[in-house]
C-alpha cells in the first residue's frame, strides 16, 4: 500500500477512532451503565461523573505509560542485563549486575563524551541566554525590532541536520593556495596569512564550533521568552530608577535583571535539556570523531553500531540521571503553583 | 520604552547598528547555503558564495571551433570565431588574459598572437574573437584549447533544484524522502492533538481524585529524554510485530509529543472563563458536548501552537526516524536522513548538499513565517510560569 494512502488511513482511523471512542464511551456511560433516569438518577449522575474523567484520560494515560513511563523502568532493567542470542535463535537477557556500567566507565570514549557534555552544558545555555538577552534588550527599543526578532528566531525552524549542513559550509576548508569557500577559513587566511585549517578535526576547537551551531539555534528561543519577560517589567520601577539618576547599565543590571531572574532560570534549564539530548548536530557534522563525542551520540553508537543494548541502556540512564534534578525541580514548581 | 535608557541619539544609533550586526551574523550562514544552492559546482569551488553577488575573475577552459571549419584564405588555413559564443556566454565579457597551456593560463594579453606547434598562430581579442591560422591543413577532431581569465557577471542556475527534485537520481533525489517525511509528519501531528485535548480537558475542568498527581506526572514526563525510550520501544515494536515502519513511528511521535501537548492545552484550558462551561452544564449539555462545541473552538490558539511545535519537531527529527522507521531497504528514508547520507557520499558536492538541505528547510521556514504568532505564544505558555 502506498504510504501516503496508509498515512491518510491512519489519520482517519486514529482521529476517527479517538473521537468515536470518546463519543461512544460517554454514551455508554450515560445511557447504559449509569442512566440519568429512574429511581437512582441522582446517584447515577454522580457515579458517571466519577468515572468520566478516566474515560477522557485513558488513551493519554495509556500512551504516556507505554511510550514514556514503561521505557524508563525497562531501560533500567536492560542496563543491568546482557543480551544473548541462544543457539535456537531466541534472545535472552541475562542479569549481569553493574557490569555494563563498569564496562562503560572503563571506556575512554565514554569519559570523552561526559567531558564534552559538561562543556556543552556550561557553554551553550550561558551563551544562548546571554545573546538572547542582548538581542531582546536591543530589539525592544527599535522600530524594526520585530523583523529583527523574527530573523534571529528563524534558526529555530531549521532542523539540526539542516543547521549542520549550513555550518559545515561555514567551516569548510580548501587546500592551501586555493580560494577558500568557507567563511571561517576565508577570514582566517586573510587575517593571519596562515594555511587554512580543517577546523572540525582540531580537538577542543571543534567541540566549540559544534556548540556555536546550537547557540545559533537556541538564541532565538531565549530572545523571545526574555523579551516577553522584559516587557512585563512594571514601568514604574524603571521610571523611579531614571528619576533617581540611574544610567542605562545600572537600570539593566540592577532593576531589570533581578525582575526577570526567574525567567532566565527557566530559559537556562530549557536549553540545558536540549543540550543533554544533543545528538543530530554531532552525528551529522563529526559523528563523534576527533574527540567531539557526546552522550546521546555515544548511546546511538552503542545501540546501532556496536549492537550492545546493555551499555547503550546504561548510557541512556546516565542521561536520565543528568536530567533528574531538572525534573524534580520542575515537578516541585508545578505542584507549588497548583496549590 | 525609548525614553527609558537615556535619549542620547548616539546611543540609539549604537542600538541600531548593533542589531544590524546581530541580524547579519545570524542570517549569514543560512544565506550562504541559499546562495550556494543556485550556483554550479565550478562556481562554488572556485570562489566563496559571498563573491557570487558580484562579478568575479574566473578561469575558463574554452575551445576554438574544430578543424573541420577551416577555410583556405590566401594560402593559409584559417579558423575564425568567438570563444564565448559557443559556451552560451555573452561576447561582452572583457577578458584580462589568456593562454594555450594549462601550466601558464595567463601567458598572453588580449590582442597578442601565440605561436603553436606546426607553425600555427592564434590571436585572441578581449571580446573572445579569435583567428587561428596555419600554413598547412589542420588535423584532429577537436578545436584548440584556450584558457581564458575574465570577469564574469553573477550567474545563477536552477539546475541543482532540477537535479535534486526531478532527476530521479538514486542518491540525489529528495522527492521520495520529501513525501516520506510528509507521511510521517501529518499523522504524527494530528493524532497527539486529539488524544491530548481530551486529557487536557479532564485535567483542567473535571474534579477527581489524583488529578494533581497526574499533572505532576505529565510535568515530569515532559523532560524524560527520548533516548531512554529507544531500546525498550524498539524491542516492543519488534516483539509485537509492528517492526520498523510508519505505524511505529507515528505511535512513537504521538507518545513523545503527548506531555507537551497535554501541558500546553491544559494550561490554556484552565484559563478559559468558568461561566461559559458552568452555564453549559446547567443547560444540560453533556461533558462531551461541552468539550466538542465549546472547549475545542475556544482552544484554537493553543491547538495551533502545539501543532506547529509538533510539526517542526517531527519534520526535523532524525533520531526517531532512524530508530523506528528506516530499515535496511532504505525505502522509507526521510529528508534529514537523506541529507546525512549525502554528507557522507557527496561531502564535497556543495551544490547538491546545499540544495537538498534547502528543500528540507523550506517547508518549516514557510510554516514558521506564516504562523510565528502561534509559535511564540506556545513558547511563552510552555516555559514562562
Amino acid at each position: 500500500m502506498n504510504p501516503a494512502i496508509q498515512g491518510l488511513l491512519t489519520i482517519a482511523i486514529g482521529v476517527g477512532g479517538c473521537l468515536s471512542y470518546f463519543y461512544f464511551s460517554n454514551q455508554f456511560l450515560d445511557k447504559v451503565l449509569f442512566p440519568a433516569k429512574g429511581p437512582n438518577a441522582g446517584k447515577n449522575i454522580n457515579r458517571a461523573n466519577l468515572v468520566r474523567p478516566w474515560l477522557f484520560l485513558l488513551p493519554a494515560i495509556f500512551a504516556l505509560g507505554l511510550y514514556l513511563a514503561y521505557p524508563v523502568i525497562e531501560t533500567i532493567r536492560l542496563s543491568l542485563t546482557e543480551r544473548q542470542t541462544m543457539p535456537d535463535g531466541t534472545t535472552v537477557y541475562n542479569f549481569v549486575g553493574l557490569a555494563n556500567y563498569s564496562q562503560m566507565a572503563s571506556e575512554p570514549k565514554f569519559w570523552e563524551a561526559m567531558r564534552n557534555n559538561m562543556l556543552w552544558l556550561i557553554v551553550v545555555p550561558a551563551l544562548s541566554t546571554a545573546f538572547g538577552l542582548l538581542a531582546a534588550q536591543l530589539t525592544d527599543r527599535i522600530s524594526w525590532g520585530n523583523i529583527a526578532k523574527s530573523l534571529i528566531f528563524m534558526p529555530m525552524a531549521i532542523s539540526f541536520v539542516g543547521a549542520a549542513v549550513i555550518w559545515k559550509l561555514v567551516y569548510d576548508a580548501r587546500p592551501p593556495g586555493t580560494e577558500q569557500i568557507g567563511v571561517l577559513n576565508a577570514i582566517y587566511t586573510w587575517m593571519t596569512g596562515n594555511d587554512p585549517q580543517q577546523w572540525l578535526t582540531i580537538p577542543l576547537w571543534n567541540s566549540f564550533l559544534l556548540m556555536i551551531v546550537l547557540i545559533w539555534i537556541q538564541t532565538g528561543f531565549a530572545m523571545v521568552i526574555l523579551s516577553a519577560a522584559l516587557r512585563g517589567i512594571p514601568e514604574e520601577t524603571i521610571e523611579a530608577a531614571i528619576v533617581d539618576g540611574a544610567n542605562p547599565f545600572q537600570i539593566f543590571f540592577k532593576i531589570k535583571m533581578p525582575q526577570i531572574a526567574g525567567t532566565i532560570v527557566v530559559v537556562w534549564t530549557t536549553i540545558t535539556l536540549v543540550v543533554l539530548k544533543i545528538f543530530d548536530i554531532v552525528f551529522a557534522m563529526t559523528n563523534g570523531q576527533w574527540e567531539t563525542q557526546v552522550l546521546a551520540n555515544y548511546m546511538f553508537d552503542k545501540l546501532f553500531r556496536a549492537n550492545d543494548w546493555g551499555v547503550g541502556s546504561a548510557s541512556a540512564i546516565v542521561i536520565m540521571l543528568l536530567v533528574t534534578p531538572i525534573l524534580v525541580w520542575n515537578v516541585r514548581n508545578a505542584r507549588k503553583e497548583m496549590r | 520604552m525609548d525614553n527609558i535608557a537615556g535619549t542620547k541619539s548616539s546611543l540609539t544609533w549604537a542600538v541600531h547598528i548593533s542589531v544590524v550586526v546581530l541580524v547579519a551574523l545570524w542570517l549569514f550562514p543560512t544565506v550562504g547555503l541559499f546562495v550556494s544552492s543556485f550556483r554550479t559546482a565550478d562556481q562554488i569551488s572556485s570562489s566563496g558564495w559571498w563573491n557570487a553577488l558580484f562579478p568575479t575573475e574566473q578561469s575558463l577552459t574554452l575551445r576554438t571551433a574544430s578543424p573541420e571549419e577551416q577555410v583556405l584564405v590566401d594560402g593559409v588555413y584559417v579558423i575564425e570565431g568567438n570563444l564565448f559564443a559557443g559556451e552560451g556566454l555573452s561576447d561582452e565579457i572583457d577578458m584580462s588574459s589568456w593562454g594555450t597551456s594549462s601550466r601558464d593560463i595567463g601567458a598572453y594579453a588580449p590582442g597578442d598572437t601565440a605561436e603553436l606547434r606546426d607553425g600555427e598562430q592564434i590571436t585572441v581579442q578581449a571580446n573572445g574573437n579569435y583567428r587561428l591560422q596555419s600554413p598547412v591543413e589542420m588535423e584532429g577532431g577537436r578545436g584548440q584549447r584556450i584558457f581564458v581569465t575574465a570577469e564574469l557577471p553573477p550567474d545563477f542556475t536552477l539546475a541543482n533544484y532540477q537535479q535534486v527534485l526531478f532527476s530521479g537520481d538514486r542518491t540525489d533525489s529528495m522527492t521520495k524522502a520529501f513525501f516520506n517525511t510528509l507521511t510521517v509528519t501529518i499523522p504524527a501531528t494530528i493524532i497527539p492533538i486529539v488524544v491530548a485535548a481530551f486529557a487536557a480537558y479532564a485535567l483542567a475542568w473535571m474534579d477527581f481524585a489524583g488529578r494533581a498527581l497526574l499533572i505532576a506526572m505529565v510535568v515530569g514526563l515532559l523532560v524524560v529524554p527520548l533516548q531512554l525510550a529507544l531500546i525498550p520501544l524498539l524491542k516492543l515494536h519488534l516483539g509485537i510485530g509492528i517492526g520498523k515502519g510508519y505505524l511505529g513511528t507515528w505511535l512513537a511521535h504521538t507518545g513523545f509529543g503527548l506531555p507537551l501537548a497535554i501541558y500546553l492545552l491544559r494550561n490554556y484550558m484552565v484559563g478559559l472563563p468558568r461561566d461559559i462551561i458552568e452555564n453549559a452544564r446547567v443547560d444540560g449539555a453533556t461533558e462531551f458536548q461541552i468539550f466538542v462545541k465549546i472547549i475545542l473552538p475556544l482552544s484554537f490558539p493553543a491547538l495551533a501552537s502545539f501543532a506547529i511545535f509538533q510539526f517542526l519537531w517531527t519534520w526535523n527529527d532524525l533520531l526517531v526516524a532512524k530508530v523506528f522507521l528506516i530499515d535496511a531497504t532504505g525505502q522509507t528514508t526521510v529528508m534529514t536522513n537523506q541529507i546525512v547520507e549525502l554528507l557522507g557520499t557527496r561531502g564535497g558536492n556543495w551544490e547538491i548538499l546545499a540544495t537538498a538541505a534547502f528543500v528540507s528547510i523550506a517547508v518549516p521556514l514557510l510554516v514558521f513565517f506564516a504562523m510565528q504568532k502561534y509559535l511564540v505564544r506556545g513558547l511563552l505558555a510552555g516555559s514562562v510560569k
